[in-house]
């Protein structure tokens, strides 16, 4: 579905992603995990069109999108929920869902709203309350259901647990396990590798802008350099 | 959010009917009118700096070109003012469309210092053209024409009574607009790109365009308020296109309360009006002015009508 191949990117002249290959199949959850400053973000960024790309390719389905600007991309089936949610904090919440089915005109967008509510009933809650006012969790509730707005065929998400509680943070991975349920592939930046690897079929290991270790999920989980570096026993 | 919009305007209207009962003297109607303008042009500039959050300090430009369409197509061309207000509007659209294209690449200052020099560059070319425009000493604008179709059908009302109602309803129908596009899908894009630009680009909004949008619709505001004021005032200079006049609803936006209309409004009667008031510090008026915004500031950052309506929600 997503295929990645000899990525670079650069902050001015200084490149922080080495030729980068990875791939995410349809109906995966893939992973990456890496310390902070690894270059997940970025990478993440580069698939989102938010990040200029110096060299290699992105294909999404087979085409190219490379160089395509980022506010085409939700259309093609790939959305993204951002690093630090980016939730629009002066709109309400329902105004925030329906933004994210901005595509969209026809009536399926109320029904999708109704499922969005469905999956975070605390969202029906607060529908007219400003998106600012919520807390953490649910801002990040917000944003990935933001994303599904855009009925993505992929959906990329960045540090979904960053900086919530670990009731929350379960919450959230349970919702990413349901959304492999319902046939969307799922690209999943963390720091908590212990979290994402248990939930997800495969996983890359991101270490200073490269690429140093990729596999299956269980087996990266008892890998002993992982579980050194990364899971801390 | 639908009643609130109903609201907002009934609120607008019952206020525009209602004044008159108050006026002691023929000449409020025509400060009322004056009013009116300067809130369309602030309206224009609600949806600008208010929801997409683009600053513009030389919209008085499109003011001028809405102005001076009045009155140099009627005078060289030959139309009847009303569709020299329809040139004015398309001449400034596809001008904002024009130059917005490249300058709202730029952000904060640097789109600030942008449309400043567009602004100039407007009151520049009509002091300077003087063959067409009379240079700084202005020109005599065309009658619209109206009043005397009225008076033709038995109905005579003085010029500042009927500037008074036209611009009125030329104020609800331009705040109707407005209010109508918070609620619309391109209204409820525009807010989110004000949030944050990146995360609105991530869910399919194309920024740049919906940015030029906004400044094309917020120049038709301008040209159709600087139109309104030609035709009533039957005279114009430069001067409507100048700096000060940019500043002027810049600071009325920011003093009501730039996220709302209805807010928006009010700093456009308060600053209308203040001058007026004021006329008794004389010299010092300037000052007065000046002390009243920087308190608003202070003590109201985000203008008179949103931080009184937060405070009365607070009090239950």
């Amino acid at each position: 579905m997503l295929q990645v191949s000899g990525l670079r990117s650069a902050y001015g002249r200084i490149e922080v992603l080495h030729d980068i290959d990875l791939t995410v199949g349809a109906g995966e959850i893939v992973t990456l995990v890496g310390a902070n400053g690894a270059g997940k973000t970025t990478l993440l960024k580069c698939l989102s069109g938010t990040q200029p790309v110096t060299g290699g390719t992105v294909q999404f389905e087979g085409a190219d999108i490379t160089g395509l600007a980022a506010h085409k991309r939700p259309g093609l089936g790939l959305a993204q929920s951002p690093e630090g949610r980016q939730i629009f904090t002066s709109l309400s919440v329902a105004e925030n869902l329906r933004l994210g089915a901005y595509n969209f005109k026809d009536a399926r967008v109320a029904s999708d709203i109704d499922e969005a509510y469905a999956m975070f009933p605390i969202l029906k809650e607060k529908r007219n309350l400003p998106a600012g006012g919520l807390s953490g969790g649910q801002q990040q509730m917000l944003a990935m259901a933001r994303a599904l707005m855009a009925r993505p065929k992929c959906l990329l998400l960045d540090e979904p647990s960053m900086g919530l509680a670990p009731i929350i943070v379960q919450q959230i991975f349970d919702v990413i396990v349901s959304l492999k349920a319902r046939g969307v592939t799922v690209f999943l930046v963390e720091q908590n590798a212990y979290g994402a690897l248990r939930i997800a079929d495969r996983g890359y290991v991101m270490e200073t802008g490269r690429i140093t270790i990729e596999g299956r999920a269980a087996e990266l989980l008892a890998d002993p350099r992982i579980r050194e570096a990364y899971l801390g026993v | 959010m639908l009643t609130s919009k109903w609201v907002q305007l009934a609120v607008l209207a019952v206020l525009i009917a209602a004044l008159p009962l108050l006026f002691p003297s023929g000449y409020y109607y025509r400060i009322g009118a004056l009013i009116f303008v300067n809130a369309l042009a602030v309206t224009g500039l609600v949806i600008l700096v208010g929801w997409a959050g683009q600053i513009s300090l030389g919209h008085a430009g499109f003011a001028g070109i809405g102005a001076y369409a009045c009155a140099l197509a009627p005078e060289h061309l030959g139309l009847h003012p009303v569709v020299a207000i329809v040139l004015g509007m398309v001449i400034s659209a596809g001008l904002a469309a024009l130059i917005g294209k490249p300058i709202l690449r730029l952000k904060g200052y640097y789109l600030g210092v942008a449309t400043l020099g567009f602004g100039i560059l407007v009151t520049m070319v009509l002091t300077n053209e003087r063959i067409w425009t009379g240079g700084p000493d202005g020109m005599s604008v065309a009658k619209l024409g109206l009043r005397e179709l009225l008076r033709d059908m038995g109905v005579r009302v003085s010029g500042g009574v009927f500037w008074y109602w036209a611009c009125g309803i030329v104020l609800l129908i331009g705040a109707w607009l407005a209010l109508n596009l918070y609620n619309s899908a391109t209204g409820r894009a525009l807010r989110a790109l004000h949030g944050s630009e990146v995360a609105a680009s991530t869910i399919g909004i194309d920024v740049p365009r919906l940015k030029l949008q906004a400044f094309v619709i917020s120049a038709v505001y301008a040209s159709v308020a600087g139109s309104l004021l030609a035709l009533q005032n039957g005279f114009i200079t430069p001067d409507v296109a100048g700096f000060m006049h940019s500043i002027e609803i810049v600071t009325m936006a920011v003093l009501g309360g730039v996220g709302s209309v209805v807010g928006a409004i009010l700093g456009a009667v308060i600053l209308t009006l203040l001058p007026q008031v004021l006329t008794v510090f004389a010299e010092y008026e300037q000052l007065v002015l000046g002390a009243v915004m920087i308190l608003v500031m202070i003590f109201l950052p985000r203008g008179l009508l949103p931080s009184i309506a937060a405070r009365l929600k607070r009090k239950p």
